[in-house]
């Protein structure tokens, strides 16, 4: 028999695989020229005889995706521990945090690309700018979380201020931060495809989102499912290792982090 | 600091002066004189506590929910500062700064750190105060098993059931060896057969140690049972209505069954009777 770990597995599987099946029939049956859609086996085809030079391109986009993901956790990180220490600096400069995240990033791309002329630093700054509200907002409000028993225990006891912070404020913050890399990291990825796509090819390297506007336009359609496949494929692997890496470091501790065998 | 409220804080001094009677018994461990506090809200909590506890007594603060007794709590252990009256502790060596870990403080809730195991949780004191050494492990041990939790050092809080935890809690407590135990009804989201086996243990930690215990509690049952005497309070603002003497004799394990313990109960519950139907408008 199977268990519930094992359908969580086999369902979506079996779905995905009924789906492909149905899409394949369909396009055959009715006879849909590939260049409106292609079958899934041709995508298949396709993505084995571009698998290496996408492989390429999608190395680019991801050098930009996982720099801006660094950047952002460093720098995200930093300001929500400056804004918890300071209310002052929080009130001031929080909004302006808001606004970066509301304007759309293809709008203020262009100026990026035209502002910094090293191709990688402008995508890095495009994707960076997407990425990193979630990961401030998420540890500004961890990082105000303390318990606050536990805080008048810190205080009884005679903690310092760098004492709260390393044994209390911080590890509440933990899991809010974890949280917020786990959406960053789904944005990053987004950001670096938008970059380059308002990029166009720029430098010599040329990332995936410019290989999927290149297919568009010579109608090599199989080969733009192809780069969108591997482009799905890395945002799902980010995404897993982000939720492995946080599991890993709250299994002790955080609800979110507890499986159904322990309860 | 407003109305003469000596704070606990481990730069405070206790001037000879002050306290001229230092060494004698009959000094009083906590001096509450004239103690109001009303909150920015405007809600008055406490009006006017004179209170005192004697050093090793187990004194209960017996009341209504929403009577003022935690902010009471929060007072005495300098969380919190009174807006009228003094609060004055003698605690520690005569003209030593009071050190962190004099007054230990246990809440409603275990307020344990989750991601820290119970032994980290319990030499939390020590490490705040820069020393986590092979004699303080030892002394986390030790007030480890005195709360029968000896095998879980290494377990985590979500590991263990409420009442274990609330004996982290009291571990930790304990763990300093302070003079004086305040506790916040921290027993009161407790099932009952757990309470009692947690009353018990309190009060053979309290026959064995000697502690100065400031317990708040709103049962009856509880606070004749553990305590030496009893402060029952009214609402609204808080104030004392009642100071009864517990005289049930030590070791006082199985003395819930006895008559007289039948009959003080029924005194303090007539007491807590008076002192709801005085509330204050």
């Amino acid at each position: 028999m199977i268990g519930e770990r094992g359908w969580r597995i086999v369902a979506p599987l079996l779905i995905g695989a009924l789906f492909l099946a149905l899409w394949e029939a369909v396009v055959r049956l009715r006879g849909i020229p590939p260049y409106i859609l292609p079958t899934p086996s041709a995508v298949a085809l396709s993505l084995w005889n571009d698998g290496p030079s996408l492989l390429g391109s999608l190395l680019v986009t991801l050098r930009i995706t996982l720099a801006a993901l660094a950047a952002a956790a460093l720098i995200g990180g930093a300001l929500a521990l400056l804004f918890s220490r300071s209310r002052i600096l929080e009130l001031s400069l929080f909004p302006y945090a808001v606004i970066l995240q509301v304007t759309p990033i293809v709008a203020i791309a262009p100026l990026i690309i035209i502002w910094v002329q090293q191709p990688f630093l402008a995508l890095l700054v495009c994707a960076w700018i997407v990425a990193f509200f979630p990961i401030v907002s998420n540890t500004t409000v961890g990082l105000n979380s303390a318990d606050r028993n536990l805080l008048a225990l810190f205080r009884l006891y005679g903690a310092s201020p760098g004492q709260t912070l390393l044994y209390l404020r911080l590890p509440t913050a933990l899991p809010y931060f974890l949280a917020g890399l786990r959406i960053s990291g789904g944005l990053a990825l987004i950001g670096a495809v938008v970059a380059e796509f308002v990029a166009g090819t720029g430098g010599t390297e040329t990332g995936l989102a410019f290989r999927i506007l290149e297919a568009g336009y010579r109608l090599a359609i199989p080969r733009l499912f192809a780069a969108l496949f591997l482009l799905s494929l890395t945002g799902i692997v980010i995404y897993l290792l982000l939720d492995w890496l946080s599991r890993r470091v709250l299994r002790h501790w955080h609800e979110s982090a507890s499986t159904a065998e322990e309860e | 600091m407003r109305g003469g409220f000596e704070r606990m804080d481990p730069t405070r001094t206790i001037s000879p002066s002050s306290n001229p009677r230092r060494e004698t018994e009959a000094e009083p461990i906590v001096e509450l004189h004239g103690v109001g506090k009303r909150f920015a809200s405007g809600l008055e909590a406490l009006d006017g506590i004179d209170l005192n506890v004697a050093r090793g007594e187990f004194l209960s603060v017996l009341g209504p929910s929403g009577c003022g007794k935690s902010t009471l709590l929060r007072i005495v252990a300098g969380l919190s500062e009174p807006t009228h009256g003094t609060c004055r502790l003698a605690l520690g060596e005569p003209d030593k700064p009071v050190a962190a870990g004099r007054i230990g403080f246990v809440f409603q809730d275990p307020t344990l750190m989750p991601w820290s195991t119970v032994t980290a949780n319990v030499e939390l004191p020590f490490r705040l105060a820069g020393r986590v050494g092979a004699e303080e492990r030892e002394r986390a041990q030790s007030a480890l098993r005195a709360v029968g939790l000896a095998g879980f050092e290494r377990a985590y809080p979500h590991q263990l059931s409420g009442g274990m935890r609330m004996r982290v809690s009291i571990a930790r407590a304990l763990v300093t060896d302070p003079e004086l135990l305040l506790l916040d009804e921290p027993f009161a989201a407790l099932d009952e057969i757990t309470r009692f086996a947690l009353n018990d243990d309190l009060l053979h930690l309290w026959e064995t140690r000697r502690p100065t215990v400031l317990f708040v509690t709103h049962s009856v049952f509880e606070s004749v049972y553990l305590s030496t005497r009893i402060a029952v309070m009214s609402a609204r603002p808080g104030h004392i209505v009642a100071d009864l003497a517990v005289d049930l004799p030590h070791p006082r394990a199985g003395a819930r069954t006895t008559p007289s313990y039948g009959a003080i109960c029924e005194r303090v519950s007539r007491s807590l009777g008076l002192a709801m139907s005085d509330t204050r408008t």
